[in-house]
């Protein structure tokens, strides 16, 4: 049996057929071929997964995608403007804040969201907010530094 | 994950009819845990009843002397209230503790209370302020709600709508959080209520427990040096690869008395 989802994923209407059980990690890159979005646990637990529904950031891997019918879905995909990168992602290459790059989609659209509702983060409060999110690679440091340069170039 | 049929009603009523019409229903709020148990296939509905577009479990109000949350309330609501920093400050504090930001983005204080993981911080604070869970069919006193390991006194499809949490004098929660998922190896609340003092442990046994002698003994005088040479006894706290049953009974104590500190 399947259901009909409808929802908006990077600002365009999207309409699928999908079992009820199916993610919205799965709908997003096994459906839309949007594989920005990764899977690195499957658990709820490294936040390689994190997309934005109406917003906020969220676990795709931990979230069907009925849940999800009638929402505003943003993901990495969605964030640049044409070839100019999204503040956040400039601050990331600019800052090294990426090694094999796995994790930084979910580490972008979770740094977003913070400063969307924080727009002067701390380094504690970017380390904090980061507990959602591994990095096998970087040690985190540059991450934080990446996200804190965002955050000030978000701003203006 | 097995198959299973979803719905998505707008309505507790309509929820409730769902869920006892299908042949195994679940409730579902934001999912955090439950979609990870259907993962693992731990569990196999034949239908998912999802509470998230139903308005009138969401929101947080003040009620003369209590703050009342709406099952369906996402932690990061009610960390970010002003309504209940400003009531209950403990209770904004404890939210903001829970997970990551993504889980608390989509997890529920009702999910969080009718799962009663014996790790979980709400359970802590819905005893320890002596709280009220309303559901669809009666109201429910936080010292019957909690009845063992992952057990409630709720029956088979019955919803939790709300929780009423009186404002105390003061309360306070310290824990001492796992390093990885951020559950609690041992939380403690403790708050001066009207009804008197009230001490609730999560994390250390096998469901939130109230801690009576630290009860009497903050009675007499609430501050952390009432609480010296005080302790729980370890026999029936959990052993695992975390803690032992003996380190958490004295994390108990230490947790116990942080949290007299930050009381307010
Ligand atoms: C990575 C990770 C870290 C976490 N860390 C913590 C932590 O540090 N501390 C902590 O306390 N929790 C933690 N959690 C759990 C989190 O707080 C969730 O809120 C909790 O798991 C409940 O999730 P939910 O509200 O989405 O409920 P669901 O997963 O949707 O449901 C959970 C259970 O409750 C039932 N249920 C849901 N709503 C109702 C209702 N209104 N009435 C009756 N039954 C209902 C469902 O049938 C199901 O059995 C963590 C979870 C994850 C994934
Ligand atoms: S893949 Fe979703 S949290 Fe790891
Ligand atoms: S850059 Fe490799 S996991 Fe973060």
């Amino acid at each position: 049996m399947t259901i009909t989802v409808n929802m908006t994923v990077n600002g365009k209407d999207v309409s699928a057929e999908v079992e009820p059980r199916t993610l919205l990690v799965q709908l997003l890159r096994e459906n839309l071929g949007l594989t920005g979005t990764h899977v690195g646990c499957d658990t709820s637990q490294c936040g390689a997964c994190v997309v934005h529904v109406d917003g906020e950031s969220v676990k795709s891997c931990t979230l069907l995608a009925a849940q999800c019918d009638g929402g505003q879905v943003t993901t990495i995909e969605g964030l640049a403007d044409g070839d100019t990168l999204h503040p956040m992602q400039e601050a990331f290459r600019e800052h090294h804040g990426l090694q094999c790059g796995f994790c930084t989609p979910g580490m972008v659209m979770s740094a977003i969201d913070l400063v969307n509702r924080n727009g002067a983060p701390s380094e504690t409060e970017i380390r904090e907010w980061l507990e959602g999110n591994i990095c096998r690679c970087t040690g985190y440091h540059n991450i934080v530094k990446a996200i804190d340069a965002g955050a000030k170039s978000m701003g203006g | 994950m097995y198959e299973f049929e979803y719905h998505r009603p707008s309505s507790v009523a309509e929820a409730a009819e769902l869920v006892s019409k299908a042949d195994d229903g679940a409730l579902m709020a934001g999912g955090q845990t439950l979609i990870p148990t259907l993962k693992q296939r731990l569990a196999s509905p034949s239908d998912v009843v999802d509470l998230g577009a139903i308005a009138e479990l969401k929101g947080i109000r003040v009620e003369g002397d209590a703050v009342v949350v709406g099952a369906g309330t996402p932690h990061a609501a009610v960390a970010g209230s002003a309504e209940v920093q400003g009531a209950i400050p403990a209770l904004a504090a404890l939210a903001e503790a829970i997970g990551d930001p993504q889980v608390r983005n989509k997890g529920t204080l009702g999910g969080s209370i009718a799962n009663n993981d014996p790790a979980a911080d709400y359970p802590a604070a819905v005893l320890g302020l002596g709280a009220t869970v309303t559901t669809n069919q009666r109201e429910i006193a936080a010292d019957d709600f909690f009845t063992g390991m992952f057990e409630t006194a709720l029956t088979d499809g019955e919803i939790v709508t709300a929780v009423r949490f009186p404002k105390p004098q003061r309360a306070g929660y310290a824990k001492f959080p796992n390093p990885a998922s951020r559950y609690a190896i041992v939380g403690v609340l403790v708050a001066e209520t009207s009804g008197g003092v009230r001490v609730a442990v999560t994390g250390a046994g096998s469901c939130v427990f109230r801690a009576s002698e630290m009860e009497q003994a903050l009675a007499g005088s609430f501050s952390a040096e009432a609480l010296d040479g005080i302790s729980v006894p370890a026999d029936d706290l959990n052993n695992d690869l975390h803690a032992s049953a003996a380190y958490r009974a004295h994390l108990v104590s230490v947790m116990a008395k942080r949290a007299v500190a930050a009381a307010q």
